[in-house]
């Protein structure tokens, strides 16, 4: 069985698994790292995003084999240690404007903000309701609403 | 983007609106109705409970003889009526470190229930809301009827209950103190945890709760905080589990680690409810890698494996014989056809003389009730006893079932209950965690079974499909006759509120009971359900139900969206043939002036009337439902360049540009809580109306994945979206879960059918354009993509 490494949530791990296993169940089935969420397998529903080198991605639709060993990969439970402080300004916008309500689709809903804030600033604009319709994080309980609210705000801070 | 939604949270937001007008369970203040019973229950620890089965005031007061059944007793009443007989199972436990601890016997799947629960608490407790611990309490078979988490019921049902033991428990507290001061308890008073004095003497709980504890059983009366010096009820709390949801620490079902319970998924039929025969090919899969077990159960071919991903591969490579069941060979319009067959007539003739008749014919589609999380349960079944973990708003049937299909006794098996991600009606059956316990049985092994997203709606439970006739007659202005025969697909209640109908119904006034005698439990849940907050002469709305052949389940609301949507387009329809305003015909036949005071809340605030662009209107609707109501104006775009605009695979179609929701949700716990249900609620019947729908060809459902299933998403979603909570001035909490649903499905029909000058019949109204290519059947569920790096961001 192929050695897998790659750099988890600032540190690096190692992993025997086959060269096609997807990375979601890479993190939740094999190192038990369970904050993104299967909700479709099919690159869809996006509530596994999480981040590969700063940008957003599916590991539901990412080979384990197709990553680099300096391939850093940050997923819910790393996203606070990428600041300074307890939690990251999107996490603290998604509380201050209460957003969750079950929370499964949350993970993900805030590592896609995160990184839609990092592109339109990279771009050097600010987040428009066309960039928060463009979001393709489904939330089942309906909380978009407050997602577009918390997605300012968390950017105001970033 | 529109931020007026924060100020609805503040004062500002709230709208004063006329106390209860007879039929909703207002109660006049004062002493007696805030006088309770209940036990300390003996022990070294302080546990009280309430009984609310002794000296117990009937939450009706009396009402007039009115046409609709849910004015006299409505869903919620029966409901509550079945918890009371175990009020006094249900405990609150104050401990030495001065924390209070509460088993919720309901489910928590993001409704907010625990927050709104710990601010009962910690308002009749006077202890601080981070001293509170809720958690969900494990199947409890004694709890008999009181362990349903569902019909918007939770808050309604426990409210007093929950109050009248953590009252016992302060007033034990306050005892202790005093005899500890060597004072009477009434002059001493509680503050943030602690009991004090006059003289500046405060003793935390902490250490008075061995003290409070009693060596016997106490039968002890109590008086309940009145509403005016409330402090945390109806002020907005943030959810309790936030920081937990928002830093992924939040355990779901299959993120807890049960010792030796694998990924396992199950290969399913092509055909809705369709079985499998055998699998052909067993070895090949058993050597698969990761691959440990395979087995067949009723409704497919299970397999364990180191991961989901390798359960995912074998499924794929499984070679299945499948009965198909007996409904292949349907699609839509059959199942239509056998609804059509089965409609009841309408009592008032077609075309009497010299009357006038709005005569509408609605149909809406299958839908699916699945949440985001997929249904998924853990299993660990051995020789003699069993274990299961799962989202189960229903826990002491699960544990029935489970124990029946394993050949156990009941007390062999432990259910434990985890928060849910979501239900909407889905986990009110225990489908997973029986499919789990089946598998975990036959291979002998523990499972952490999780349904592929395919599977949900495909073989998921189904909101039924259902018709809607609605006849109104008319005579020189005046509305005769209102009838609504709404013939649906079978709704299964197997859950358990069929059981609490029976068991319950007794309770229910007389002439209550003389009607819905004889009634099934789907007639009766109706019946307890539908009303028409309008003087439409004779009102009757009947429910005609055909054909068992599906997997179906009570969806967010049951049947009150599609009734709504088609009594409230006929109101539109009736307001057009009269010459008169949607909003003017509506405040002028309201027979309720709660419900009043919200439609001209959203009238108001919505800026009715306002002229608009040709394509674009607004549209408003109300329903009343769990001891409150909910009114929503919306305004539409359907012009061209709006409907036809382009995101990758999606639906767009007409944009709802605004909506603005007044809730009467009677007393308010928690403004932010109910705001946010109100949010969602919207989302759905957004979707219902417009976008999301199953469609049976063959007899399998073609939706697979969220890019077929076209629940709201953002490109959908309202700018503008404002909540108004009203005040009633009534001293018990309605329901609020449901409450939006039906209202916002109404509005957006009624809008839309404005904005293009035609009423739709078919809902949701994308039904007939089928925009994606249905993934394959066998096998039943679709490779996972390996390109996902190239779309990063």
């Amino acid at each position: 069985m192929p050695k897998q490494t790659f750099v988890l949530n600032g540190e690096r791990v190692t992993v025997k698994v086959a060269n096609d296993e997807r990375v979601l169940w890479v993190l939740r089935d094999l190192l038990g790292v369970t904050g993104p969420k299967y909700g479709c397998g099919i690159n869809v529903c996006k509530a596994c995003t999480s981040h590969i080198n700063g940008k957003a991605f599916n590991p539901c639709s990412v080979k384990v084999g197709d990553l680099e060993p300096d391939d850093e990969i940050t997923t819910i439970e790393g996203l606070a240690d990428t600041v300074k402080g307890d939690l990251h300004p999107m996490q603290e916008a998604w509380i201050d404007r209460d957003v969750p309500q079950c929370g499964y689709c949350q993970p993900g809903q805030i590592m896609a903000a995160v990184a839609l804030v990092r592109k339109v600033q990279r771009e050097g604009g600010t987040i428009t309701e066309a960039d928060l319709d463009g979001i393709r994080n489904i939330c089942r309980c309906g909380t978009y609403t407050r997602i577009r609210e918390a997605v300012r705000q968390g950017a105001r801070r970033m | 983007m529109h931020e007026s939604s924060t100020t609805a949270r503040s004062t500002t937001g709230h709208v004063d609106s006329p106390g209860g007008t007879g039929e909703v369970a207002s109660s006049p203040p004062g002493l007696d109705r805030r006088r309770f019973v209940g036990y300390v229950l003996g022990g070294a620890t302080l546990v009280t409970a309430a009984d609310l089965t002794l000296g117990r005031v009937p939450a009706r007061g009396a009402v007039p003889s009115l046409p609709q059944i849910p004015e006299i007793y409505d869903l919620e009443d029966l409901q509550t009526d079945a918890a009371l007989a175990t009020s006094q199972l249900i405990t609150v436990t104050i401990r030495e470190d001065g924390t209070a601890a509460f088993e919720l016997p309901r489910m928590e799947v993001g409704q907010g229930i625990v927050t709104s629960t710990a601010m009962i608490l910690a308002e009749e407790l006077d202890l601080p809301m981070r001293k509170i611990e809720v958690t969900l309490a494990p199947a409890r078979p004694e709890l008999l009827m009181n362990q349903l988490t569902g019909g918007s019921n939770t808050t309604v049902s426990t409210f007093t209950p929950i109050r009248v033991a953590a009252a016992i428990a302060r007033q034990q507290l306050l005892e202790a103190a005093a005899a500890r001061l060597g004072t009477d308890a009434d002059r001493l008073s509680t503050i943030s945890g602690a009991v004090v004095d006059g003289a500046g003497n405060a003793i935390p709980y902490g250490e008075l709760a061995a003290d409070a504890a009693s060596q016997v059983v106490k039968q002890v009366g109590v008086t309940l905080r009145p509403r005016e010096e409330y402090r945390v009820i109806g002020t907005g709390r943030k959810r309790t589990d936030a920081k937990a949801a928002v830093t992924g620490q939040k355990d779901f079902s299959t993120d807890l680690q049960v010792k030796g319970a694998k990924p396992t998924m199950v290969c399913r039929p092509p055909t809705h409810r369709g079985r499998p025969v055998r699998l052909r090919n067993e070895k090949q899969i058993l050597k698969m890698k990761g691959v440990t077990h395979v087995a067949q159960i009723p409704t497919g071919i299970a397999v364990r494996a180191k991961t989901f991903g390798q359960c995912i591969d074998a499924i794929r490579k499984m070679d299945v014989e499948w009965d198909l069941g007996d409904l292949a060979g349907e699609n839509d319009e059959s199942i239509l056809a056998g609804l059509r067959a089965a409609e009841l007539p309408m009592a008032v003739p077609q075309v009497p003389i010299l009357a006038e008749q709005v005569d509408l014919d609605f149909e809406f589609m299958f839908r699916s009730s699945a949440a985001l999380e997929p249904y998924a349960a853990i299993a660990d079944v051995r020789e003699d006893r069993a274990e299961i973990w799962a989202g189960l708003k229903v826990p002491i049937l699960a544990q029935q079932n489970i124990a029946q299909e394993l050949g156990m006794t009941q007390d062999q098996v432990k259910v434990n209950v985890v928060t849910g991600g979501g239900s909407f009606g889905h986990k009110l059956f225990s489908d997973h965690a029986i499919e789990a316990a089946q598998i975990s049985q036959a291979m002998g092994k523990p499972v952490k079974l999780m349904w592929h997203r395919a599977d949900e709606p495909r073989q998921g439970r189904l909101h039924p499909m259902c018709t809607s006739r609605v006849r109104a007659t008319m005579l020189a202005g005046q509305v005769l006759s209102f009838e609504q025969r709404h013939t649906s697909v079978v709704t299964d209640f197997s859950h358990g509120l069929g059981e609490i109908i029976t068991s319950t119904i007794d309770e229910a006034p007389t002439e209550v009971g003389r009607y819905l005698g004889g009634l099934g439990f789907a007639e009766t849940i109706f019946t307890l359900t539908q009303e028409l907050p309008y003087n439409l002469g004779a009102i009757t709305q009947l429910l005609m139900e055909t054909d068992q052949r599906f997997s179906t389940g009570s969806m967010r609301n049951i049947y009150s969206p599609d009734v709504c949507v088609a009594a409230e387009l006929t109101m539109d329809e009736i307001a057009r043939r009269m010459g008169k305003d949607p909003l003017e015909l509506r405040l002028e036949l309201c027979r309720n002036d709660r419900v009043r005071a919200a439609i001209e809340a959203v009238a108001k605030r919505g800026n009715w009337g306002r002229s608009m662009p040709k394509g674009t209107a607004q549209g408003i609707a109300v329903h009343k439902e769990y001891k409150g109501c909910t009114a929503v104006l919306v305004e539409i775009d359907c012009r061209p360049r709006t409907v036809n605009r382009k995101v990758r695979n999606a639906v767009t179609g007409p944009r709802v540009t605004k909506a603005v929701i007044a809730v009467d949700a009677g007393l308010v716990i928690n403004p932010i809580g109910l705001e946010a249900q109100m949010q969602g609620g919207f989302m759905d019947g957004l979707a219902l109306t417009l976008t999301s729908s199953c469609h049976l060809e063959d007899g399998r459902f073609l939706e697979a994945s969220w890019d077929n299933y076209f629940y709201t998403r953002q490109w959908n979603v309202p700018p503008e979206m404002e909540v108004i909570v009203m005040d009633p001035d009534v001293d018990q909490p309605g329901g609020a879960g449901e409450a939006a649903v039906g209202s916002s499905a109404a509005a957006v029909a009624c809008a839309y059918a404005r904005a293009t000058g035609s009423v739709p019949t078919r809902f949701p109204i994308n039904h007939d354009t089928i925009s994606f290519k249905p993934k394959s059947f066998i096998p039943p569920v679709p490779k996972s993509p390996t390109n996902g790096l190239k779309f990063t961001y």
